[in-house]
């Protein structure tokens, strides 16, 4: 192509532009233009960004964004603020989150307990962060798919995960669903759409907008994903890759993020500068962004009712940050008060706790029952102890189960290893646990 | 026309009585695998009508990665979007992590999960998602999850100009991963049938594409739907004296370097294409390590560690009454890639037909 031939369509568009140009800025002589002090009009052709040029040089300072509001329903006193914004859920709904709350703390403490005791070898509780488990789990539906990160038992306890599965996959006993294979806490659960958990911070985040791409390309799709992640995990790259695909891609995907203010030992501020998680969304990646009170249950439930429509209406993600304090250690192998005050930690155990603002306005409604409480509390007790005691007397799966999985089949390389160990053991039985594996 | 031929000749003799000093982007002389009727096409072709038929037999398969909307840099992917749709063929974020994290949620759910990793030297943001998720999904999970329906495609390999970024073989790094497959194909009918056989197949597979095939390779591929068997090395020719392993680019260069040996050392070399490289067909490696006594590894991967490490360590084990020589590793050296070096660092066919006639003097 010569130079003449390239150039005649480039001045083209350069002639369209200029007519552009002069539709929206009117009367104004074209000459101005490069002095114009309503630089507002002038929008720049660039493909990178769509924005108007300026001529004032400027820093874009941090501190020039009021930072996103955090939305509540309840006081601290269990007082709804803005009566339009309460969810009016049945008592018998309420009575549900309240106990499906205590379930899950009366649980904490008594695995965290075992653990101490050497019973089971590592725990991690949910304390302080109960409400925005079960206030989104409830806003949600069972076909919504779901991956976490480890600290979001509470989903799994409004979704119905039983006492002995919570309990058995802490042993890895026979009747654990994941065959014993992965640390406690790491549950999954396929009837409940609850996506097995996995050390690695963060890798489940990409993963989910995987999969709300894939739902979404279903026929009829009526489901979206929710995926948990703490606020340090939002700092990996993973995190990146996920809020970014699910943007461009435009996946049903609520990203759920759990700001309780640590990761381990290291406070937010050393995380991250900007404004927390939420502040990534609308200006970083292009998604809607909800920040809430995740120790008010009805602020967390209304506003993943508003995030499941939303991206299932638009196809699009939301990013949705629900700010709590993490009570407990980061796990059991953490002793929190090394880098904070156990006089900051009471505070959100008791005046800031999701569990108490419930009952507060349970209170306020008439609807609660401090005997009942006591009794169920004490049921739920009686009923994790038991379990504890049948758990651990339960047989470990067969050690042959340890070759399995690994691929759909298992390949004859793994066969012959099986094999290999197989003679070994019944050589050396007496070096090896074998009375506590099923046979 | 008759000048170009003795060109031809000139260059080919001169290639093998020197050691090449002048920058080809061919290391190698390609030998089609024969088979019946089929289109003339090379392995850019192939790949295509592979994903072309995964895409077309299912409806739900997707395909992304980046610049596969356009048709993908080595134009693997070249009117697959006009066909499918933008919504299933589609261009990613350049994101690796994201990529390979993001085909692992499209197989969770079942779907059939084609990305592409452009390079296979850019991988390794990816290595996390691949090793530690994609890898062990069914194992952790007790099989209540997969992501058995998710195949990477991944082109590697020397090129004659790729140097450190472009120019990897990072099969060993993949093969230390119980839960992967890995396969390489050495042509284009190899790889139609490897990448239809992988979509399939229940587990993640990666597909290491030796990206200078991508042209220089043609066949005959037949135009239906067929797949290759996982884990199964290929017998390309038959010989009793010594065993020379490869897979991909390499193979071709073991051919040339049998044919040689045959020609100038009257050895008759058996040519094995490992194909996969996890699992890998340790029935077929070795019982002709057993037939020749001699065994020769030859990869573009550096020594230490790359894969004939463990072909060579298994042989040692399995073979050891039958061997008559130590097993030899004819590889790329312990350095990154080269740039201008790529001649002398390559495994060539001199370098092999070398370790031949060492193997049949020890």
């Amino acid at each position: 192509m010569s130079f003449l031939q390239k150039t005649i369509p480039m001045l083209g568009a350069l002639g369209r532009q200029h007519q552009h140009l002069r539709t929206v800025v009117g009367a104004l002589p074209t000459s101005s233009r490069q002095y114009s002090s309503d630089p507002a009009n002038d929008y720049a052709n660039f493909p990178g960004a769509k924005a108007p040029f300026v001529s004032q040089l400027k820093l874009n300072l941090p501190e020039d964004y009021a930072p996103i509001p955090i939305y509540r329903v309840m006081d601290r006193d269990g007082f709804i603020a803005d009566e339009t914004q309460d969810p009016q859920l049945s008592r018998e709904v309420v009575e549900k989150m309240f106990r499906d709350m205590l379930l899950l703390n009366t649980m904490d403490k008594i695995l965290y307990e075992s653990q101490r005791q050497g019973r089971i070898s590592f725990y991690m509780t949910n304390f302080g962060e109960e409400a925005s488990h079960i206030g989104s789990a409830a806003a949600l539906e069972m076909r919504d798919l779901i991956y976490g990160q480890y600290r979001e038992a509470g989903v799994l306890v409004w979704r119905g995960f039983r006492i002995d599965q919570f309990i058995d996959q802490c042993y890895g006993n026979v009747d654990d669903l994941g065959r014993g294979k992965q640390m406690p806490v790491h549950y999954g659960s396929r009837e409940l759409n609850f996506v097995t958990i996995s050390s690695p911070l963060s890798t489940q985040m990409p993963q989910a907008v995987g999969a709300a791409y894939a739902m979404k390309m279903k026929k009829g799709n009526d489901a979206c994903v929710v995926c948990y992640f703490g606020e340090g995990a939002a700092s990996e790259g993973d995190a990146h890759a996920a809020f970014n695909f699910a943007a461009t891609l435009g996946c049903p995907v609520i990203l759920f993020c759990r700001n309780n203010g640590f990761a381990i030992s290291t406070p937010s501020h050393e995380q991250y500068k900007g404004d927390g998680i939420a502040g990534r969304g609308p200006m970083g990646y292009g998604i809607a962004t909800i920040r809430v009170d995740g120790t008010d249950v009805f602020a967390v439930y209304n506003a993943m009712k508003l995030a499941r429509e939303y991206v299932l209406k638009e196809n699009k993600p939301v990013v949705f940050e629900a700010l709590a304090y993490r009570v407990g250690h980061h796990s059991t192998s953490d002793d929190s008060t090394a880098y904070r005050t156990s006089e900051e930690i009471e505070v959100w155990n008791s005046t800031d706790n999701p569990i108490s603002k419930l009952k507060r306005y349970m209170v306020h409604k008439g609807w609660f029952d401090e005997a009942e409480e006591t009794a169920f509390i004490k049921d739920v007790r009686k009923k994790v102890l038991k379990q504890i005691a049948v758990s651990e007397k339960k047989l470990k799966p067969n050690w042959r189960e340890m070759f399995e999985g690994v691929y759909a089949e298992m390949p004859e390389h793994l066969i012959e290893q099986q094999k290999e160990l197989e003679k070994h053991l019944e050589a050396h039985k007496e070096h090896y646990p074998l009375k506590d594996f099923k046979q | 026309m008759l000048s170009s031929k003795l060109a031809g000749l000139y260059l080919k003799r001169h290639l093998v009585t020197t050691l090449s000093v002048n920058y080809a982007r061919s290391h190698f002389t390609y030998f089609p695998t024969a088979t019946g009727p089929g289109k003339k096409m090379n392995m850019f072709n192939a790949i295509n009508n592979a994903m072309d038929l995964a895409l077309q037999n299912d409806e739900s398969a997707l395909l992304f990665g980046e610049d596969v909307g356009f048709g993908g840099v080595f134009r693997c992917s070249v009117n697959l979007r006009d066909k499918y749709g933008k919504d299933r063929v589609f261009n990613s974020p350049l994101c690796e992590q994201g990529i390979a994290g993001f085909a692992i949620g499209v197989a969770n759910t079942g779907t059939t999960a084609i990305a592409e990793i452009q390079f296979a030297d850019y991988i390794f943001p990816s290595f996390d998602q691949i090793v530690n998720e994609a890898a062990k999904y069914r194992y952790r999970s007790g099989d209540l999850f997969n992501c058995g329906s998710l195949t990477f495609r991944v082109p590697c390999g020397a090129v004659g100009h790729g140097a450190l970024y472009h120019s990897q073989s990072p099969e060993a790094y993949f093969a230390h991963t119980p839960g992967l497959r890995v396969v390489v194909p050495r042509g284009p009918i190899k790889a139609k049938g490897l990448l239809l056989a992988c979509f399939r197949d229940p587990n993640p597979c990666i597909v290491f594409e030796p990206k200078t095939l991508y042209r220089a390779a043609v066949e005959e591929v037949p135009t239906e739907y067929y797949t290759s068997e996982l884990g199964k090395a290929d017998v390309l020719r038959e010989g009793n004296d010594v065993t020379l392993i490869g897979w991909g680019t390499q193979v071709h260069i073991l051919l040339e370097a049998a044919e040689l040996a045959k020609e100038t050392l009257k050895v008759d070399c058996e040519v094995i294409d490992l194909v996969s490289i996890l699992p890998w067909d340790t029935n077929t490696i070795s019982k002709s390590a057993k037939k020749t006594g001699r065994v020769i590894i030859a990869h573009e991967a550096p020594f230490t560690q790359g894969f004939g490490s463990e072909i060579a360590a298994y042989i040692q084990e399995k073979c050891f009454l039958h061997l008559e020589a130590p097993v030899k590793r004819v590889t790329g050296w312990d350095t990154p890639f080269p740039h201008v070096f790529e001649p002398f660092y390559l495994p060539d066919k001199h370098r092999c037909l070398t370790a031949i006639s060492d193997i049949l003097h020890f």
